[in-house]
């Protein structure tokens, strides 16, 4: 453990500044600029986890958001731990602890590793097939499989970070600042476009940024230090902004785009305190460029999953940029060049090379012939067919491969190793330009997909396009960028660039074995743990589309969506199925690119913001005297008003009681309320209800009901006409907004002739109800002028008043069978009109009730509340209430759907009373009515709408709905329940006052 | 999400908007004459292209006005807007 893997003079790692962490509890250090990963690394941890299905010992491969292993806890805090994070993407912070996960009880001794021994009994599917069988036995097999492969684990409380959202305007927005987007942000800036560039990383540069290879220059310098001087002159632009640690989450259409910026994830735990975690940018782009760059393939043989096998580029990554030795003896495995770049970079640190084993016949490029120079060996037409070494790799097995490719030939050598690095080419990023709705083409010479056709202003530059030579990547960058933002930067004319150029290239998706296939693990998706034989099983069971292959085995259906083994998931059942790659198509990718947290998406909605909360000017009022409070819509509204030890239903009795004995008041500011003005209002208002309107006099109220289109009952409430050409519609309090946008709807596409103008005054009003016996003499107090009597305000009318010079409309109406007002104030006043009413109410005992008492007094009358007793299935008809349909009107909103065939059916369900033969007995409401229970099947003839126990009438009444109900009326029914059978009688609907005598009493 | 060009507003944001199905569907001035048939081919029949669509659009976040939008419905992009009323572009 003492080895020394870390190389001095690295400018990218600060050594003067040691780092502390802990891993799976232990203590270790690493310095400012490691990643988790690489400060691991340089512990010589490799080990960090177990796989997902055979518990298999996994290190790390990668150095970015493509890996597959280093899938870490990081955090033990119960609210703030996180499951699911990449090692390779966490900057090293002091104070930060990770722990593995996927192994129990640790990552070295692992009780679910048996399951490797037995993998031959674990194939494709293995889950699906076993433990579906028999159905009820999953609930037991689901807790030992959760308790052995879960991933991580969920914060138990409340996150206590902050997260934010912000949106952003650019003329041109660049992902990606590896080389492309650097030369592409800078043209944009130069020609004065607002310029937006991010990127993942903590800083600017991609992979060129570490790239010092003679074979690799610009104008005579390193590729990397001609990169270091652009980027520097990128801080001259104001009208360029570059945002770090910023990645791309989601593409949308319309160039909407969503990225997460860290802005304290790499801060010591002491300083992350009280700041914003994380910003979801909003971002709408006129341009966007693409330069995402391209991702290493592995490659696909026996083993190939070991700790210490990594992609070859991530090895570079590590010593070029972190200063960290992957291992001490290490040997490459490659079909392309890039593996050569790697062997330079770890020469010129003095780290040993083996060999490297090139699966190509010989090829001479310059990059080739440089690592032969310096006394590398080379094994030309060669695999490595296995590996030894179980917690990390310590053997490689080398062999010839035939002509052909398909076999493993000739003698086997046996190289002893510490690491391997393995490159299987590139597969350019372009997981952005689809989930963009952009297709794909496919470039037979390289097997790569590549950006094809969008509708979408926007273009993909580099490496993600398919360029993977520095010379090419510069020039199309360059004309691409000129070319679509039409300017013409010529800084990067005439530059001088020398650039080892791949010559030969060679593929094999699945590499061969000494072995027969069934006896050997060549891993493809290694999160999920899915082998190239799960596929080929797959296949040799019937599936065909890549989408069921796919799921059937689960490769790419990890948290990377597959980005190491999508394409040779492809390539495997293009060559088994024999067809075309190309022919085959691609999965889809979706956002996000990488998993988001749930903080970045929700933002500052959370708690009391996640919605929003509406509450009525009267409300602090209700608050004090201990209402209980139900949400109605956004609105909260007093739900009753326990007193003492009161529980619900004594507290709704004695308001109940009381409103009907003496006073009761309720604040009715939530009841939707619509301003109607125009010369042609009163046709309007015909049209859209079902009774006439034209004939109702200046200053009287009148009940609509309004249905839709179809003939059902849509909203119901009380319309004031006060004045000719001047209407006050109310509609239920959860109505309103659709009552609204329903009659503009109509006003503006079928009737734009009428002269009518509506306005929302909901919040314009506080409106206070007081009803009962006693409520003439209370209003008389508050408004001593108005005249109350019944000759010149009767019910139905309203009146223009003053209540300390302020002025108020006061409607005699009643919801509840009372007689009762309604004093409609302007909001301010609300609060003090109602103390007015209380005050002036106290002699007799006025009560404030809420809504619950406010449902109870009106199923006693039998009206119905729009949304409760109907449901979007009953005509004014099925309710009863034909009383209310116009028969001299034309035409009204649901007028011709009432004799549809179906709306005229007599035996249609239709609102009855109930009431229970044990007058004790409260019906449930949403019970089932049946008519007997002995003959099977038992017929649903209805339920239950409404039910209370009146205090009033001292029995259970209920409202329902019941098929041809009208008919049944005097009819035994039965309401059965778990436990009982409750027996029931269909009454009429109104059970209180039918004569209407108490509202004017 | 969309960006759309209101008649009234110009361009806002889709999250402003609701949709409202499919355009030029003309209330029948005469319903009573109609027989069931035809009163139902108005009230429950509706189109669902792939392809272009002529569709009702409302500004309900904005300036709270319908308006008529042609749009492709398998890549999302609007052809046309314009205001209620108006002809609708010719295909
Ligand atoms: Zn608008």
């Amino acid at each position: 453990m003492s080895k020394n893997l870390r190389i001095t003079n690295n400018n990218f790692i600060d050594q003067t500044s040691r780092i502390s962490f802990k891993f799976d509890g232990k203590t270790l250090y690493g310095f400012k600029g490691d990643t988790l990963a690489s400060a691991l690394l340089a512990n010589n941890i490799h080990l960090v986890g177990r796989s997902f299905k055979y518990h298999r010992p996994r290190g790390i491969m990668t150095c970015g958001s493509e890996e597959p292993n280093a899938i870490l806890q990081i955090g033990n805090d119960s609210s703030m731990t996180e499951p699911n994070t990449r090692a390779t993407e966490i900057e090293l912070y002091e104070g930060l602890e990770a722990s593995s996960q996927n192994c129990w009880p640790s990552v070295n001794f692992d009780i679910g590793a048996i399951n490797n021994f037995f993998s031959p009994l674990i194939p494709a599917a293995f889950y699906y097939k076993t433990f579906m069988w028999p159905a009820n036995f999953w609930k037991l097999y689901e807790y030992f499989i959760r308790k052995s492969a879960g991933l991580g684990r969920s914060p138990t409380e409340p996150d206590k970070d902050i997260y934010d959202h912000r949106y952003l305007h650019c003329d041109v927005l660049i992902v990606g600042g590896g080389i492309s987007g650097i030369m592409a942000a800078k043209t944009a800036a130069k020609n004065n476009l607002n310029t937006v560039l991010i990127d993942d990383k903590n800083i600017l540069g991609g992979t060129t940024l570490f790239q010092q290879n003679e074979c690799f220059k610009i104008n005579n310098s390193y590729s990397n230090e001609w990169l270091k001087k652009e980027i520097e002159t990128l801080n001259s632009f104001n009208n360029l902004t570059i945002k770090t640690r910023t990645t791309l989450a989601a593409y949308h259409s319309y160039n909407y785009l969503l990225a997460r910026e860290n802005l304290t994830d790499h801060l010591d735990l002491k300083d992350k305190k009280d700041k914003i975690r994380q910003r979801l940018w909003k971002i709408r782009a006129k341009k966007v460029i693409i330069a995402t760059g391209a991702m290493e393939r592995p490659l696909i043989f026996d083993n190939n999953d070991r700790p210490g096998i990594f992609l070859s580029s991530s090895i570079k990554k590590y010593i070029d940029f972190y200063g960290v030795k992957c291992g001490q003896k290490i040997s490459l495995f490659t079909n392309n060049d890039s593996a050569y770049e790697t062997a330079i970079s770890l020469n010129n640190r003095g780290v040993s090379v083996n060999s490297v084993v090139d699966i190509r016949d010989k090829t001479n490029s310059l990059i080739v012939k440089q690592v032969e120079k310096l006394g590398i060996k080379i094994h030309w037409k060669s695999s490595v067919i296995n590996t030894n070494g179980y917690k990390k790799i310590n053997c490689i097995e080398i062999m010839k491969l035939s002509d052909d490719g398909t076999a493993a030939v000739g003698k086997k050598i046996n190289e002893e190793c510490d690491c391997l690095g393995i490159s299987g080419g590139w597969t350019p990023r372009v997981h952005l330009f689809t989930q963009s709705g952009g297709k794909l083409k496919f470039r037979d010479e390289d097997n790569v997909f590549l950006p094809d056709k969008s509708e979408l202003s926007q273009i993909s530059i580099g490496s993600c396009n398919g360029d993977f030579e520095l010379d090419e990547v510069v020039k199309n960058s360059v004309n691409l960028t000129n070319k679509f933002l039409n300017v013409n930067n010529n800084d990067y004319e005439n530059l001088e660039i020398i650039a080892s150029k791949e010559i030969d290239k060679k593929n094999i998706w699945l590499l061969p074995s000494d072995k027969p296939l069934g006896k050997t693990k060549p891993f493809l998706d290694f999160q999920n743990d899915s082998t190239a034989n799960d596929i080929k099983l797959a296949l040799r069971e019937g599936f065909k589309s890549i989408e069921h292959v796919k799921r059937y085995t689960t490769t790419g259906m990890a948290t990377d969506q597959g980005k190491l083994s999508n394409m040779h998931a492809l390539g495997i059942i293009a060559e088994t199925a024999g067809v075309k790659m190309g022919e085959l198509g691609t999965t889809t990718f979706r956002p996000p690119y990488t998993p988001l947290t749930f903080g970045a998406i929700v933002g500052r909605n959370v708690g009391e913001f996640f919605d929003i909360t509406r509450k009525t000017p009267i409300h602090d009022w209700h608050v004090k005297n201990k209402a209980e409070f139900e949400n109605v819509g956004q609105w909260k509204r007093a739900w009753y008003y326990p007193r003492s030890n009161e529980n619900m239903h004594e507290a709704v009795q004695r308001e109940s009681k009381a409103a009907r004995d003496s006073a009761g008041i309720l604040d009715a500011s939530t009841l939707g309320k619509i301003d109607i003005q125009g010369t042609d209002a009163s046709e309007f208002l015909n049209r859209v209800y079902t009774n006439a309107w034209s004939k109702l006099e200046i200053g009287k109220c009148r009940y609509g009901l309004m249905l839709n289109e179809d003939g059902m009952v849509y909203d119901d409430g009380v319309t004031t006409r006060l004045s000719e050409n001047h209407y006050l519609m109310t509609t239920t309090t959860g109505g309103a907004a659709n009552v609204l946008s329903k009659m503009e709807d109509y006003l503006q596409t079928e009737w734009p002739e009428l002269d009518v103008y509506l306005t929302s005054v909901t919040d314009h009003y506080a409106t206070v109800s007081i009803c009962g016996p006693n409520s003439k003499k209370i209003l008389s107090k508050v408004i001593p002028n108005l005249d109350l009597s019944d000759k010149k305000f009767p019910h139905m009318s309203f009146k223009n008043a003053l209540i300390d010079n302020i002025k108020c409309r006061v409607m005699r109406i009643s919801f509840t069978g009372e007689h009762s007002y309604e004093i409609n104030i302007q909001s301010s006043y609300g609060k003090s009109t109602w103390e007015k009413c209380i005050d002036a109410g106290k002699e007799f005992n006025i009560t404030p009730y809420g809504t619950e008492t406010m449902h109870l007094l009106r199923a006693e009358k039998g009206f119905i509340i729009a949304g409760q007793d109907t449901d979007g299935t009953m005509t004014p008809v099925d309710l009863q209430m034909d009383w209310i349909i116009s028969k001299k009107k034309y035409d009204f909103i649901g007028k011709r759907s009432l004799y549809r065939s179906d709306t005229i059916r007599e035996d249609r369900k239709q609102l009855v009373g109930l009431l229970t033969d044990d007058p004790k007995e409260i019906l449930e409401e949403g019970a089932q009515i049946v008519s007997e229970t002995n003959k099977q099947p038992i017929e649903m003839l209805g339920h239950v709408t409404s039910s209370y126990f009146s205090p009033n009438l001292n029995k259970s009444i209920a409202l329902a709905v019941l098929k041809n109900g009208k008919k049944l009326k005097g009819q035994k029914m039965i309401v059965p329940m778990k436990d009982k059978k409750i027996n029931v009688t269909v009454t009429d609907t109104i059970f209180l006052d039918k004569e209407n005598k108490r509202l004017n009493a | 999400m969309f960006l759309i060009n209101c008649p009234y507003c110009g361009e806002r944001d889709q999250s402003e908007f609701s949709a409202g199905g499919e355009a030029h569907i003309e209330r029948p001035k005469q319903p009573t004459e109609l027989s069931d048939d035809q009163w139902a081919e108005f009230l429950f029949m509706r189109k669902n292209i792939k392809g272009i669509q002529y569709e009702r659009w409302n500004h309900t976040h904005g300036c709270r006005k319908w308006f008529n939008m042609v749009r492709d419905t398998s890549n999302d992009k609007i052809h046309a807007v314009y205001k209620m009323g108006e002809k609708p572009p010719v295909k």
